[in-house]
């Protein structure tokens, strides 16, 4: 049965999110043929909007306002609300970021619907759409769906290919006055503290340091393999713990989910809840001195050696094979 | 100050894992409070300590939830609620939420801290979910809060940045790692907490059709992921083992 379903697209800096285009593709899936339709929130976002329609939206609706600017949960629940009020989208996907984590539980809370979090994957089985997703830190993998009514998912970042981009599909591209009454909540400033190279929940590829690196400096020459490789940087708990970075960069169970296509393990453990925020990414490659330290058991690749003399040569030898 | 905790009793998911008959097998699991709960107790206790009142945790699970309950007694807070989930056929975060919701519904509260996530099915659904259930605010994963009468400022971690919030009580909010670190109960405090009142609800007790709050969602499948191949240790001189590196991510893994 084809579905009409709505996705919330995601910008930062001023350029959508990749989940945006991940979960159009999911929302294609779920639709079955029928209508995705994407919606756009901010305050002068409107020129991101054909971008949306290349990668595969039917249609998308610009909620412009002055105080969408910044995301507070009642301002963007109240665009949302209105929208599917108007639009009775049968099913809805938004990205599992910060904002989808925060807004979702509360629009369906009043929309007396089901909402499955976190999705990493979907799938037809008969009438039904079923997902995907990791539970028990990613241990275990369950197959949810939603008994009737509203389907409401939320995806990982990084695990849902997002269609080919295609300059030449079109689409309708519609502004929507939404009224924001009062907001509870209001962001009085925001204070960047990761830098504004690749977002780390989004990266193809991450670069991460331990205690193994020893200092601050230590993560230079982490961080010039990461220039090379496009990457962004990341860090276990007993690198932060240490003070050679900064709490944003963890991985792990208190801190970052992420499952890029390669994760470079420098001078980390792999304990068990350094794991837990990485253990499925799709290749791993451990570098450690020590043989026995148990990252080397979900390693893909493993050398054994010293950081300081392995990671200079890879960001060498990558230089030379990537011109 | 009416301060409310609510608590979940989760797996400790650094045990190892294994699947029986579609479910996740809970033999020789070990259970404890979910640790960004702690978090919410730990900066519950605090807020009391700077603004007097009481300290209620409140727990949706079942008899065994009382080991936990009475832990976060011994770390400081007051009082506890069990609310018996035993005859529930099917709970998801729409009962979990949909429960507590009818808990709180004729009580006086200032202030409902969560944890932003549990560790062990890991939505985060419940805090947010219930806040609109009260038609309060809420804000998730906060990492600093300071209230002045009814005004509260918030610090909260957006991907890493850090995000600056005034609000109000009301409020519900959901703990981030950094908020504090939690104490450890201490033995006076482990003492004190057996007698301190533990109050077990049913759900007709707060008028509960089970129908109502029948979940919305259903699992078909648990299952562990594949077992990994071991991997590839390499070997050879160091200058060797980077380049051969390069080239099995290139040619292999076809990641690069
Ligand atoms: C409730 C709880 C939550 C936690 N959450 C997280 C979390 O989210 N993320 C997280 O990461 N941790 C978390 N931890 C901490 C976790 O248990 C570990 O303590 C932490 O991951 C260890 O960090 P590490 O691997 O950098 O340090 P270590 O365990 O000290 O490992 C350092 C490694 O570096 C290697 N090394 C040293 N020098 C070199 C060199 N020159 N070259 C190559 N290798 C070298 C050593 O052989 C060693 O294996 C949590 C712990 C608890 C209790
Ligand atoms: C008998 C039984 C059957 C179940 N069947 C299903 C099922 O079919 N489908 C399914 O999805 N889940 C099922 N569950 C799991 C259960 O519904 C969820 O774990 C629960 O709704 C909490 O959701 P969460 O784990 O996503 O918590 P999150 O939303 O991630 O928790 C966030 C925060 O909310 C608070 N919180 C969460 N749970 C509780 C609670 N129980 N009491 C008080 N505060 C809480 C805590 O502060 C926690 O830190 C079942 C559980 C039981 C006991």
């Amino acid at each position: 049965m084809a579905k009409k379903v709505l996705v919330l697209a995601e910008s930062r800096d001023g350029a959508l999110r990749n989940v945006s285009f991940e979960a159009i593709a999911a929302a294609k899936e779920i639709s079955g043929g029928g209508e995705v339709f994407a919606v756009l929130c901010g305050d002068s976002v409107h020129s991101l909007a054909n971008e949306l329609v290349h990668y595969g939206a039917d249609r998308v609706l610009v909620a412009e306002n002055e105080k969408l600017a910044n995301y507070t949960t009642d301002g963007y629940y109240q665009a949302l609300k209105q929208i599917i009020d108007e639009e009775t989208p049968e099913a809805i996907v938004f990205g599992h970021t910060s904002l989808g984590k925060d807004l979702s539980p509360r629009l369906a809370a009043r929309l007396e619907s089901g909402l499955i979090s976190d999705v990493t994957g979907l799938e037809q089985a008969g009438e039904n759409t079923v997902f995907t997703r990791p539970v028990y830190s990613g241990k275990a993998f369950e197959k949810k769906l939603i008994n009737d009514g509203l389907i409401f998912v939320t995806i990982r970042p990084n695990n849902i290919a997002p269609l080919e981009k295609d300059e030449s599909r079109s689409g309708e591209v519609k502004s929507v006055s939404v009224e924001i009454k009062d907001l509870r909540t209001i962001v009085k400033e925001v204070v960047r503290k990761t830098s504004t190279g690749v977002d780390l929940s989004e990266a193809k590829i991450i670069v991460a340091g331990g205690r193994g690196v020893k200092s601050e400096d230590g993560f230079k020459p982490l961080q010039e393999l990461a220039d090379v490789l496009g990457a962004a940087v990341g860090a276990s708990r007993g690198a932060c713990d240490a003070d050679y970075c900064d709490y944003s960069l963890q991985i792990g169970q208190t801190g970052k989910v992420v499952t890029p296509d390669l994760y470079i393990a420098c001078g980390i453990s792999g304990a068990i809840q350094h794991l837990a925020g990485m253990s499925n990414s799709k290749v791993i490659v451990a570098i450690n001195k020590d043989p026995e330290a148990s990252i080397f058991s979900v390693a893909d690749y493993g050398i054994v050696g010293d950081l300081f003399e392995v990671v200079p040569l890879l960001t060498e030898e990558f230089k030379k094979v990537l011109v | 100050m009416n301060i409310f905790v609510i608590l979940k009793r989760t797996f400790d998911t650094e045990e190892k894992i294994s699947v029986s008959n579609n479910k996740i097998s809970e033999d020789s699991a070990e259970f404890i409070i979910n640790p960004y709960d702690e978090y919410a107790i730990e900066e519950a206790i605090t807020l009391k300590d700077a603004h007097g009142g009481t300290v209620t945790v409140v727990t949706v699970g079942d008899e065994d939830s009382e080991k936990e309950l009475r832990t976060a007694l011994a770390m400081g807070a007051d009082q506890a609620v069990l609310i018996s989930n035993e005859d529930l056929d099917s709970q998801d975060q729409f009962t979990t939420s949909s429960v507590l919701a009818a808990y709180f519904k004729d009580k006086e509260y200032d202030i409902i801290l969560g944890g932003n996530v549990a560790i062990d099915n890991g939505t985060g659904q419940v805090g947010p979910r219930l806040a609109e259930l009260l038609d309060i605010p809420h804000v998730t994963t906060i990492t600093k809060i300071e209230i002045n009468g009814t005004t509260v400022n918030i610090e909260r971690d957006v991907e890493g940045d850090l995000e600056k919030i005034e609000t109000s009580l009301p409020l519900l909010v959901t703990a981030q790692q950094g908020l504090n670190e939690p104490r450890y109960p201490s033995l006076p405090g482990i003492m004190k907490a057996k007698k301190k009142p533990l109050e077990t609800l049913e759900l007709d007790d707060l008028d509960i059709d089970e129908d109502d709050v029948e979940a919305k969602t259903k699992t078909v499948e648990i299952y562990l992921p594949p077992k990994k191949e071991a991997g590839k240790i390499l070997s050879g001189d160091t200058a060797d083992q980077v380049k051969e590196l390069v080239s099995l991510l290139r040619n292999e893994a076809k990641v690069i």
